[in-house]
């Protein structure tokens, strides 16, 4: 087929003369008619024809693509064209390219990812690096991509490569360490990495990285529930390493954007912490001055200043205050 | 499909369903059947447990359930059940915790749950959650509130919500709500009025939605209005859809703004319509 005759219309061009459309059905009264463009529409009814008639040729898998620039989110057009590559033998590595080129400007479409992830399964671990590759792209253009995370973590888990996973989710925290997605792979990556030996030998030197974080942005929801993660089951450790209390206390004396710092405190009193003079005096000295009269309680005292300081949870904080013990 | 159940949900919610003639919308539903027992987004096209929802959805809505072969349905949906308890959206799809959310509501409204194994697709939404206490769309995903809706929504029909620490995902879920009062579907991301169903259900399905600030969240949504031609975006300014217009009268109802019907948070469908399913009432 030459350019020429690509650019007639189906109905005019001699190598579909054989073909006999078939239309759409909408029914009698259709309500909610859309209105398709006219290449649509014939497209289409084209598709319809050798779909039905399980057209496995060259020009069927030509006109999948023509079906597939039109609208990337039918489903049957994408399992068709699997159909055909299958049956035609096609080179998938080549499908693979063709794939790179139109997700760029679909990235949070299903069927481009799930069509993806059918090539790369057949191609196997050869292409595990590729894969990588291309979804390290995609999370250039958007680094919370949901779609493009979630084939990421398929292809760690189907197809290997994880040497760098976790240099890549540092480089990513270097770029914005507030991508609460690349605090969530890392986690994906600590807990499941074959060659990182887990969570608990993990630990230390996370836990070193997770503190550094979170002095330089102690405000980041992210890194805090990540220093939590990390000591999953195992809430003694939590409560006895002094690197989480030393970074609450830390950020508590900095005097600014300390409700996560609070809150963590807080987490650790419930669940046994005994905090020294140090930690009273820091709590103390963020007491609102217009606010009552300083409570004894510790854990109290914390709740009353988020309430202040977090007006937006306040029912949240008054829940937690009204939890607690009688008295500590 | 999906239109047709945001578009006829959110009339209902207004109390504005006789708006539309019934029969041609349910015989057009019906011609969306295909042979599986699954339907399909349009006529002629292959079927989907997104659009099977939709349609079983906009049936119960019509109170014409009764026109469905239901034991049909439900074979098409249990067939998607996988080895691990997960469910794929159609015979060839991807494995997604949505896809558990809409086989198991689903058959729910159709009476049909002890179709599928139940035990196995509760433990598969349990393996989804995280340490921060949502829940992604597998085991190991980022924690988002649109998946966290499916799987409580699909736990507190099961009657499984024990596998959720309530206190800890409250707490995720009331950070969502930012300086504006709209909410976000995860940490550091832009408002959405959508948000405010996936995160005010999940909020009320786990007794927590009085931790958020419900007056400023209404007053979001509100914004979110275009006044003169009608409907709601996705954050003040944008331009309006039926996507989000669902999305602001379904959160708006389950704020329980003035007007308008309560909404069931699991099952996503007005409460008397609900009523009707489960207690004939």
């Amino acid at each position: 087929m030459d350019a020429e005759e690509q650019k007639l219309p189906l109905s005019q061009n001699p190598e579909w003369a054989d073909v006999t459309p078939i239309p759409q059905d909408d029914g009698p009264n259709p309500v909610v008619p859309i209105a398709y463009k006219p290449e649509f529409i014939e497209t289409m009814d084209y598709f319809r024809a050798v779909y039905k008639a399980n057209e496995f040729s060259p020009r069927a898998l030509q006109l999948t693509l023509q079906a597939i620039l039109l609208n990337p989110g039918n489903y049957t057009v994408w399992h068709f064209r699997r159909l055909i590559l299958d049956a035609l033998g096609i080179d998938l590595n080549e499908e693979l390219e063709f794939m790179s080129g139109i997700s760029e400007n679909n990235p949070k479409n299903y069927q481009i990812w799930h069509h993806r992830r059918w090539i790369a399964e057949k191609l196997g671990t050869d292409v595990a690096s590729k894969e990588l590759d291309f979804t390290k792209e995609m999370l250039f253009l958007d680094a919370k991509n949901y779609h493009a995370w979630s084939y990421r973590q398929w292809v760690l888990q189907t197809l290997g490569g994880w040497e760098n996973e976790l240099n890549y989710c540092h480089q990513l925290l270097e770029e914005d360490v507030f991508n609460n997605s690349a605090w969530n792979q890392r986690y994906f990556v600590v807990t499941g990495s074959p060659l990182l030996g887990g969570l608990e030998a993990m630990r230390e030197s996370e836990v070193k990285y997770t503190v550094e974080a979170i002095l330089r942005s102690p405000e980041n929801e992210s890194p805090w529930r990540y220093l939590r993660g990390l000591y999953k089951n195992d809430p003694k450790s939590w409560i006895s390493d002094p690197q989480v209390s030393s970074v609450c206390l830390k950020v508590l004396s900095a005097k600014a954007n300390h409700v996560f710092a609070l809150s963590t405190l807080l987490d650790l009193l419930s669940h046994g912490f005994q905090a020294n003079q140090e930690f009273k005096d820091a709590v103390d000295s963020l007491r609102p001055s217009n606010s009552d009269p300083p409570d004894s309680d510790l854990a109290k005292a914390i709740c009353s200043i988020l309430r202040h300081v977090d007006p937006m949870r306040v029912n949240y904080w008054t829940w937690r205050k009204n939890k607690l013990p009688l008295s500590v | 499909m999906n239109g047709a159940y945001w578009g006829l949900t959110t009339l209902d919610l207004l109390g504005k369903l006789d708006a539309l003639d019934s029969n041609e919308v349910i015989q057009w539903i019906m011609k969306c059947q295909h042979e599986s027992g699954g339907f399909a987004g349009n006529i002629g096209h292959d079927p989907h447990l997104l659009y099977t929802l939709s349609a079983v959805q906009v049936l119960a809505l019509f109170d014409k359930l009764n026109v469905l072969d239901a034991d049909k349905v439900a074979n098409y949906i249990s067939g998607l059940q996988n080895e691990d308890g997960s469910f794929s959206g159609d015979e060839w799809g991807e494995v997604d915790s949505r896809f558990s959310y809409l086989a198991i509501c689903c058959l729910s409204i159709l009476h049909r749950l002890d179709k599928m194994n139940v035990e196995k697709a509760v433990n598969y939404i349990a393996s989804c959650k995280n340490v921060d206490g949502g829940f992604g769309c597998t085991p190991g995903g980022e924690s988002h509130a649109g998946q966290i809706f499916c799987c409580v929504g699909a736990l507190a029909i099961t009657g499984s919500l024990h596998h959720v620490d309530k206190d800890l995902l409250g707490w995720w879920l009331c950070e969502r709500q930012v300086k504006s009062g709209g909410l976000n579907g995860r940490p550091e991301k832009l408002p959405d009025v959508c948000y405010s169903w996936w995160v005010l259900s999940s909020l009320i399905m786990i007794d927590r939605v009085h931790w958020i600030n419900k007056d400023k969240l209404v007053k979001f949504i509100l914004n979110c209005q275009d006044t003169e031609n009608g409907g709601i975006s996705d954050r003040p300014e944008d331009a309006v859809d039926v996507f989000h217009t669902y999305f602001g009268v379904a959160g708006l109802s389950l704020l329980e703004y003035p007007g308008l019907k309560a909404i069931d948070p699991a099952h996503a469908l007005p409460v008397d319509v609900v009523n009707r399913i489960f207690f004939q009432k």
